[in-house]
C-alpha cells in the first residue's frame, strides 16, 4: 500500500465523519421530525457512504473492498425509502408539522 | 422467463461480489441460490424486462449517477450550512409537484433523487394522478408549476429516458 492510496482514503474517511456529525447536529437543533429525517437521511446517507468509500480505498479490491462498495448502494438505495416511509407514517398517524411551518398541501388535500 | 433471466444475472452477480474473492465452491452454491430465487420470484422482479437490453438506457444511466452525486454533495453543504448558522435559516411545509413518469420504478428513483437533494423530502406519491408531495425545508414558491419546475423537472427529464 502506498502513501497516497492511504492519504485519499483517510481524506475521505474524515470527510464522512463530519458530515455524519453536521447531521446528528441538525437531529438535536431541527424543531420537527420531518426537518430531522431531512438533515438525517442526505448528511447520513453520504457520510456514510464516502466512510465506505474510504474503507475501499483503503483495502483496494479486497473482500473488505468489495463488500463496502456493496453497503454503500444498498445503503443509497435503500435509506431514501426508510425517510420516506417513516415522514408519511408520521404524518398519517397525526404528527403536526411545526407551528411556523408555511403551508401543508398534503393535510388540505385530506390525506 | 425474460424476468426470471434478469432476475439470475443480478442475484448471481450480487453473490459474486459478497463472496469475493471468486472460487468455484462459492460459485456452485451461488449458481443454486440464485436460480432458486429467480425461479421463486422472478415474476415480481420487473414488468418490462425487455427494457434491460436497451442499450440507451445504460447510457443515460451512467450520465444521471454523477448528475445526481454532485446533487447529493450540494444538498449536504446544504444542510450543514442551515444547521451549523446560529439563526437556523428554515421556511418549512408541505408542497405539491407533478410528474410525468407512469411506472414504478421510475416514480421510487424520482422520490429517491428528491429526498437526497438539496432542501427536499419525498412524504407521499398519487401514482393515479402523477402527484409527489414533499416537505421543503425553503419554501420558495406554493404554486404547483413553479415547484414542479423547480424540484422535478431536472431529473424527470433524465429518468424519463431510463425508465419509461
Amino acid at each position: 500500500m502506498n502513501s497516497i492510496q492511504q492519504i485519499t482514503g483517510m481524506v475521505f474517511i474524515i470527510v464522512g465523519l463530519g458530515f455524519d456529525i453536521f447531521g446528528c447536529i441538525g437531529l438535536l437543533r431541527l424543531p420537527d421530525v420531518y426537518n430531522r429525517l431531512q438533515a438525517t437521511t442526505k448528511c447520513v446517507t453520504l457520510g456514510t457512504c464516502s466512510i465506505l468509500l474510504g474503507a475501499f480505498i483503503l483495502k483496494g479490491v479486497s473482500t473488505t473492498g468489495i463488500k463496502a462498495i456493496l453497503v454503500a448502494i444498498f445503503l443509497l438505495l435503500t435509506s431514501p425509502v426508510a425517510a420516506h416511509a417513516l415522514a408519511r407514517g408520521a404524518h398519517k398517524s397525526g404528527v403536526k408539522l411545526w407551528p411556523k411551518s408555511v403551508v401543508d398541501k398534503y393535510e388540505q388535500d385530506g390525506n | 422467463m425474460k424476468s426470471k433471466i434478469v432476475l439470475f444475472i443480478i442475484g448471481f452477480l450480487v453473490w459474486a461480489l459478497l463472496t469475493w474473492p471468486l472460487d468455484l465452491q462459492h460459485l456452485i452454491a451461488g449458481l443454486i441460490v440464485a436460480a432458486f430465487i429467480a425461479f421463486i420470484t422472478g415474476d415480481l422482479f420487473s414488468q418490462r424486462p425487455h427494457h434491460f437490453g436497451h442499450i440507451t438506457r445504460y447510457l443515460w444511466f451512467s450520465y444521471y449517477v454523477p448528475v445526481f452525486l454532485w446533487e447529493c454533495l450540494k444538498a449536504n453543504i446544504d444542510v450543514a450550512m442551515r444547521v451549523l448558522n446560529p439563526k437556523l435559516p428554515i421556511n418549512p411545509g408541505i408542497v405539491k409537484v407533478k410528474t410525468t413518469l407512469k411506472s414504478d420504478t421510475g416514480l421510487t428513483f424520482l422520490a429517491n433523487s428528491i429526498t437526497l437533494t438539496p432542501g427536499t423530502l419525498c412524504v407521499d406519491i398519487d401514482a393515479e394522478k402523477g402527484i409527489l408531495y414533499i416537505h421543503w425545508i425553503d419554501v420558495k414558491t406554493q404554486d404547483i408549476d413553479k415547484a414542479t419546475e423547480l424540484i422535478v423537472s431536472n431529473f424527470e427529464k433524465i429518468l424519463k429516458k431510463i425508465f419509461e
